[in-house]
Formats: C-alpha cells, structure tokens, sequence
C-alpha cells in the first residue's frame, strides 16, 4: 500500500513537468501578451518592448521557461501576477478555499439527492419513480448551468426575496477570515447570523454547480444497483432467508457503492479545478473567475501557477479515490 | 424497503427546510438602508488593483480613490469644468510655465495629519522620482502622458519642481508652457496622499526580480490609503468588498451616507440580478439590452452618463488616392452613420460631428458636416478622376467591443454596404482586437480605412484631438502643417478664452480636412435602485458618492 502511494506520488514529476511545458506553451501561443491586455488603444511599441523587458518576456522561450522552473522549484515562488501585483500564492490562498467550499456544498447537495435517487429508482425499475429519475437526470445534464443559474436567481432572490444572488457572503456582515473557509471562519468566530448567511449564500451554486453531477451520480447509482442486484449470491443470501433489510445493505449497496465512490470522486476533482460559469454568475471568488480573467489578462504568472496548481490537485483527487477503493472493497489490493 | 424510502425522503425534506428557513430569514439586506445615513453598496466590474492613484489606471481603482482623495483642482460635478478642491485659487505668470495655487485651509488628511504645502510638494516629487518599474505605461501612464519622462531625465518631463513657497502656496515650475496641465491636475492620479502614511506603510517599497516584476511589499495600497476625501479607507476583503466611512472631520460637505461598499461582480448579468435582488444599490456600465429592464422597474432607474469617447473611421492618406480630399469627402459621404448609431447602439449612442464629445471646451457647432448621400459621393469620385468602383481595404476587429463600439463587425458591414452604394467596392479585412488590429492601426498596415476609437483620459480637448492629430502618425499618414502648428498652440495656451478659439478652430480645420471620419459617441448608462438620491455623473465618470443618499427607507 504505502509503496502503491509512493509510486503514484513518483509518478508526479513526469506529469507536472510536463504539463507545465504544455501550459507553458500554451498561453505563450496565445495571442497577444499581457502588454495588449494592460494597453489596449493606449499600447505603443515603446511601452510594449518596456512591458515585455520588465517581465523577461523579451527572451527566448526556453530561457523564460528555465527561470520559471527555477523560481517554482528552487525559491518555490509562483511569482507575481501581472495586473494584481501580488504574489500568486497568496491569491491561491484566497481563491482555492472559496472553490473547495463551494465544490463540496455542491457535491454535498448531489450526492444526498443523487445516490439515495438512483438507489430507489432501481429498486423500482421500471416503475414511475424510476422514471422520474430519468426524466430529473436528464435535465440535470442538459440543462445549461448559465441558464439553471439565472433562472433560480430570478425565483429565489428576485421574486422570493429568499436567498441572494451573489458572492460568499453579505457585505453588512463582517469576520475576520483566518482560513478563507467562510463557513469555518463564521463559526470559528462564533457568528451564528454569519454563519447562516454564508449557507444561504451557499445554496444556489451549490445547486447550479451540482446539477450535472447530481445527475451522474443517480444515473451510476442506479446502474450499479441494477447490476448487483441480479448476481448470484445476492439471490444465494434472499434464499437463505437473511432479512430483506440485510441483504439491501450489505450484499447489494455495499458492492455498489464501488462505481459510485469512483464518480465522486472523479467529479469533486473536476469541480475543484474551478467552476467557471458557476463562479462567474455568482460572482464567487474562486479559481474559475480566477483563471479565465487570467487568460483575459494574458496573466502569464497567474495562469503557470494556477494550472499546475488544479493538475496537482486532480491528480491527488485521482490517488484519493484510488486508495478508497481498497477501503471499500477489500477485495481489491493496491500493489 | 422501508430504508430506501426514507432515504429517498430525507433529502428533500433537508432541502425544503433549508428554503423554510431562508424565508424566515429574509432578505439580508431590506433592514438595513432605513438608518439614518446607510450602506451603500455598489457593484463594480471587478476589484481595484491598488488604492493609489499614482500607480494605477484602470476605472475601477480610480473610482474608490476619487471617494477617498483630492487633488489641487477637481471638476465640476456632471461637467468638464475645472473648479477649486484643495487649491482655492491659482494663477499662471505671463510665460505660462510657472503656477502657483492657493491651498486650503485647515484640511487634515484621514491619518489626522496636516494637509499643506510641503505636501504637495511631497506628493510631485514622489511622481517625478519614481524609478524602474515604476515608470512602466501600465503604472504611470497618466504622468506620462501628462508629464512626459522622470527625474532620470530619460525623456523630456514637463514637470520641473515644486516649492512651498509658505504654508499654504504651493508654486508649481514647468519645463514648457502648458495649458492643458490644469484640466490634467483634476485626474485622480494626482490627489494628494498623506506624506507620513505614504511613508510609514511602505508606499514605494518593493522588490524587483527578473521573472516576476515588480513586487509591492508596503501596504499602503491595500490596507492604509490616506487622502483627505469625503469618505476614509475601512477595509478591503479582495473578491469581496471594499469598505469605506463617512469622514467625519472632511472640510466641504459630508457624505450623507455612514458607509459605502464596493462589491466585485464581473459578470454583467449577474450585475444586472443582484441589482434587482437588492444586493447592490447601483452598478456602472450597464448593457444596452439591460437599459430596458431596468427602465421598466418601478423599483430601478437609469441614469445617462454623457458621452466621453468617439468612434470613427481611419482614412490613411499615404496611400493614393486618399490624398485627394475629394476622395476623403466621397468616404464621408458615402458611410450611413446615421443608420449605424441609431441601429447598434441599443439607444446609447449619437453620431459625432467631431473628434471630441460636446461637453468639452473647444467643442465647434459649426463644423463642415457631411450627411449620408450615396450620389453626392459618387460624383465627388468623379470629380477626383478615379475610376468606379473604387476599390477600399477596409479592416475591423473581431473578439472585442468598445463602449464606442459595442459591436464592430456589424458596424462594418453597415457601412460596407453604404460604400458599395456609393461608388466603393469593399474589400473586408479583420483580425483580432490585440495585438494584432491595434498594432496595425498604429503602424498604418490596416488597409485605406478601419474602426477604431478613443475614450477621454480627461477634460481637455488636447487628449482627444491632440492625441490624434498633433503630429505625424503612420495611421493617418497625412502632414498639415498648420494643423499641427495649431494644436501645439492650443496646448500651450494659458489664457482660456483664446484656448478655447484655438481649439474651435481646430475642430473646423479637421473637418474640413477630413483626416478621419468621426461617426459615434456613446453614452454609458448607470443603473440604481430608485431610492438612490443624488448621483450625478460624469463624462469623465469620476463622480463623488459623498451628495448620494438612500430616501425613504427600502
């Protein structure tokens, strides 16, 4: 087990390396520089070729991309970016928690709807609960996130007055933010009225963002049930007189539960790496935001430092749902 | 059996108590503005990059700083008309290179620290000795542009010394005579920071290295701006908010409101909900398809800023025969401005008779016009002896809208169609906003015509015909001697009256001469809710939210 995660954390360094040549590439074949981005109408080739000194970017490439090594690897220091002038680790800091909290509320919300929806709809196969959960999953993936988003803004804030519709929390309330966890910070401050107005603030991303993996999950839920439910010993352990109660639970969740924990955790991964149009409509402060007004900007730092930043957390993502399935199923052997 | 269906249950009950809950919660905000002065909080496109205006240029860390500093002089509000803020009165000598301001008295900046003199000057010499990536466009682009060069004397400064002459005088040398320094002296860029604090939290501080530029480490920019506006620095959360208060010790008029708040919401249908929500009071630059929806809520209102910006056609003279003016009037003549302003401008825009809004000094009536006449251009190329269809490389942008052009392409294809009316044969070209378009605009490879625009850095006709026509430019192509004569002479005249004669001259003589087509202004809309009292915009959009009050309650 321990060589098993060793191994895979090995592995790392080839895939960092190159995927930061690949980003590094990238943004560089990108039109324009961050001296367009900054300028605009204003931009002379004076002020241009200033710019492009300042930032080393008036070197060769694979000189730029040495340096940039270096300073990640030696100094760790994912540098400054361009238009905030601060360093980029400490707005990963500020951007990652409001991206984490946000993924988990989202997951939160698809996982207690969409597993236990899955779960019924293929004990019920074929019956109109079953059908109804089609009928919801197939929203759920087809339904633009944009529109889903406008649309429960303009009930439940515009019309409802229940609930608002943007950013993490209200700006009548103040805590202090020791862990950019706003629900942390809100209890660590013991604020109970804070700590409700960052749930509230929570609940409509949360349900915009965890639409399409809401629908994922009820529709593997559902499959996996189905397939275990027909194995030999599930019939062996009903014909064995074990209570129906039992045999749900241990012979066919259980066994089921291995191609689910699979997508949930493959789908928390890819909602870390940023929500892009969840965080835009909501105005949430997350990587999403963070990285497309990068690529905007041509904020070359930001984008180096950001990408590799949500590879590094896929790929953990990837070795966390890996050594889970040998958690869950003892069956299988990490070697 | 009996387990699956109460897991199916227990969700969604979860979920439905979650929505009681919030409804017994209410919103958070209608309780809130009944207080006597109340919150106000504003929605901006995004944060501001730093509260110090002598380093930034983009609007939105200009807007907090115009609420928070002063300079010398400042305009009038709605207007582009220069009055007194921390000077009271000024006057230039004869030579138009020396100007000496009569400052206030009795203002204390936020940190409870005299305003005088030696602060002002401390404040000039700051600028003008700024170093290394200081002196980078993206930093200090408006002393560039109004000044020109540094201490370091690399290029040429307008800006020479300033002396203290006594407390409360403050003379301020140039190299040069200019007269468009004052307007430029109204720019937040150059309100005046508290000395000490500019010092004390470190506000040049910083390190340099070769991959990663410049690297502030003071905090005076993001947690200690110190001016002597109407409303002081509280606090700013990045992504979140932007806090300030009511400065109880401000010399002029309070602010009527305890507390104003700046929320970052980029995305502008997201602006436009958490203004009907009641999230924010008031957001800026709102869509033209949104003007609508607002204006037809009882609970919002519109309010018109006036235009600050031009869009026009290029006509690069350097190739032949747009050297001929009858071929430049036959262009005039044959683009349908008319129907481009009123059909792609969501109700925004009027079509410019000039390079410059009319709210600027200098601004001519009475310029030579040129009305969309399809006949009238054809006979003009006649007249010029060129054969018909004359065939134009006319180039656009794409993946990008100005306020002066929300949407280029179908502003070219609008006046592709006209020029083919008119004896044109046009030939499109585009190519992405930057670098690509922009750099060709400027070094004049964007075929005989192209879209392209401007919007006003501030209130003096030289940064809107100056900019354009001054001097030699590879996107025009043209020399006229006595226009650029007349421009210069314009910019160094210190009497304004004359000032304003000149500049009128300039606009006819440009539109006689026709080295461009101006074809659009555009006013920007704001949007609040109808309870907001007291705003009054800008052209130059930096208005004081210090008159601004919430009435009647929610």
């Amino acid at each position: 087990m321990l060589r098993f995660v060793i191994r895979r954390l090995l592995l790392l360094v080839p895939i960092l390396l190159g995927l930061s040549i690949l980003v590094f590439a990238w943004i560089r074949a990108l039109p324009g520089g961050p001296a367009e981005a900054l300028l605009g109408e204003r931009l002379t080739p004076e002020s241009r070729a200033q710019i492009e000194e300042q930032y080393g970017l008036d070197d060769p490439v694979f000189v730029q991309y040495w340096r940039y090594v270096k300073t990640t690897v030696v100094d760790r220091d994912l540098g400054t970016s361009i238009n905030t002038r601060r360093p980029v680790s400490e707005e990963l800091k500020e951007r990652f928690p409001a991206t984490i909290e946000l993924a988990v509320a989202a997951m939160l919300f698809a996982m207690v709807l969409g597993v236990p929806l899955g779960y019924v709809a293929a004990k019920r196969y074929g019956g109109p609960i079953d059908q109804a959960s089609l009928v919801v999953s197939l929203l759920g993936v087809s339904m633009p996130i944009f529109f889903l988003a406008i649309l429960l803004k303009y009930i439940f804030a515009i019309k409802l007055g229940l609930l608002p519709t943007v950013g993490r929390m209200s700006v009548l309330i103040d805590i202090e933010h020791p862990t950019n966890f706003y629900v942390l910070d809100a209890i660590i401050a013991g604020n109970p009225e804070a700590l409700w107005d960052v749930i509230k603030h929570l609940i409509l991303p949360a349900i915009a963002l965890g639409s399409i993996p809401l629908a994922i999950v009820a529709r593997i839920t559902r499959a996996a049930t189905l397939d275990v439910q027909n194995e030999d010993y599930v019939r062996t352990a009903r014909a064995k007189g074990l209570p129906p109660r039992t045999v749900d639970v241990r012979h066919i969740f259980r066994n089921a539960l291995l191609p689910i924990a699979t997508i949930i955790g493959l789908q928390t991964g890819l909602l870390l790496s940023g929500a892009v149009l969840t965080e835009t409509v909501f105005a949430w402060p997350g990587m999403g935001t963070w990285l497309v007004e990068a690529i905007d900007n041509r904020n070359y730092p930001v984008l180096q430092g950001g990408i590799l930043f949500v590879s590094l957390v896929f790929v953990m993502v990837n070795l966390v749902v890996d050594l889970s399935y040998a958690l869950i199923n003892p069956r299988i052997r990490v070697s | 059996m009996k387990l699956s269906r109460l897991w199916f249950v227990f969700p969604l009950a979860l979920v439905a108590l979650a929505f009681a809950a919030a409804g017994c919660g209410g919103s958070s905000k209608s309780d809130s503005s009944s207080s006597a002065g109340g919150e106000l909080v504003f929605g901006t496109a995004s944060d501001p990059v730093a509260l110090d205006g002598a380093l930034v240029s983009d609007g939105e860390s200009l807007r907090p700083i115009d609420q928070m500093f002063e300079g010398l002089v400042t305009l009038k509000e709605g207007t582009t008309e220069v009055v007194p803020a921390l000077a009271t009165s000024w006057k230039a000598d004869a030579a138009g290179t020396s100007w000496t301001f009569d400052l206030r008295e009795n203002v204390k900046f936020h940190d409870g620290t005299e305003f005088n003199a030696d602060a002002v000057c401390f404040n000039f010499d700051r600028w003008y000795n700024f170093k290394g990536p200081f002196q980078q466009q993206s930093a200090t682009y408006y002393w560039q542009t109004v000044f020109g060069g540094f201490s370091d004397k690399k290029t040429p400064s307008l800006y020479k010394s300033c002396e203290a002459t006594d407390d409360h005088t403050v003379v301020i040398n140039l190299t040069k005579p200019s007269a468009s320094f004052l307007g430029a002296l109204a720019l937040t860029n150059f309100t005046i920071a508290s000395p000490e604090a500019l010092q004390k939290y470190g506000a040049d501080k910083g390190s340099v290295d070769e991959e990663t530029g410049f690297k502030p480490t003071g905090s005076y920019a993001t947690q200690h701006p110190t001016g002597t506006g109407p409303f002081k620095f509280v606090s700013w959360t990045r992504g979140d908010r932007l806090v300030m208060e009511k400065n109880d010790d401000y010399w002029g008029d309070k602010a009527k409101l305890d507390r104003l708040i700046f929320r970052p919401i980029s995305d502008n249908a997201a602006r436009l909900q958490a203004l009907q929500s009641g999230e924010i009071e008031g957001y800026d630059l709102v869509e033209p398809q949104d003007v609508k929806t607002i204006e037809g809520d009882d609970s919002l209102q519109i309010l018109d800023r006036p235009a600050f910006n031009v869009g026009y056609v290029t006509i690069n003279q350097k190739v032949s025969p747009f050297d001929k003016i009858e071929v430049r009037q036959a262009v005039a003549a044959g683009l349908d401005r008319e129907a481009v302003v009123k059909n792609f401008y969501g109700g925004r825009g009027e079509v410019a008779k000039a390079f410059m809004p009319p709210s600027l000094e200098g601004y001519a009536e009475d310029v030579q016009t040129y009305p969309y006449d399809p006949a009238k251009a054809k006979s003009l190329l006649q007249k010029a002896g060129v054969q018909m269809p004359l065939k134009v490389d006319f180039w656009y942008p794409t993946d990008i809208s100005r306020p002066y052009m929300p949407d280029p392409k179908r502003n070219f294809e609008a006046f592709a169609a006209s020029l083919n009316k008119s004896g044109f044969k046009v030939v499109p070209h585009s190519a992405p906003w930057s670098p690509d378009y922009l750099g060709r605009v400027d070094e004049g490879t964007a075929g005989h015509l192209n879209l392209i625009g401007w919007t006003g850095d501030f209130a003096d006709p030289d940064n809107f015909i100056g900019v354009f026509f001054q001097s030699f430019s590879p996107q025009f192509g043209f020399r006229n001697p006595e226009l650029f004569n007349l421009l210069d002479q314009g910019e160094a005249e210190p009497d304004e009256a004359k000032r304003e004669d000149i500049y009128k001259q300039a606009n006819r003589l440009i539109m006689d001469f026709l080295p461009a087509v101006p074809y659009a202004h555009s006013k920007p809309a704001l949007g609040f809710r109808a309870d907001v009292e007291g705003y009054e915009p800008s052209p130059t959009t930096n208005e004081s939210f210090a008159p601004v009050s919430i009435g009647g309650g929610d």
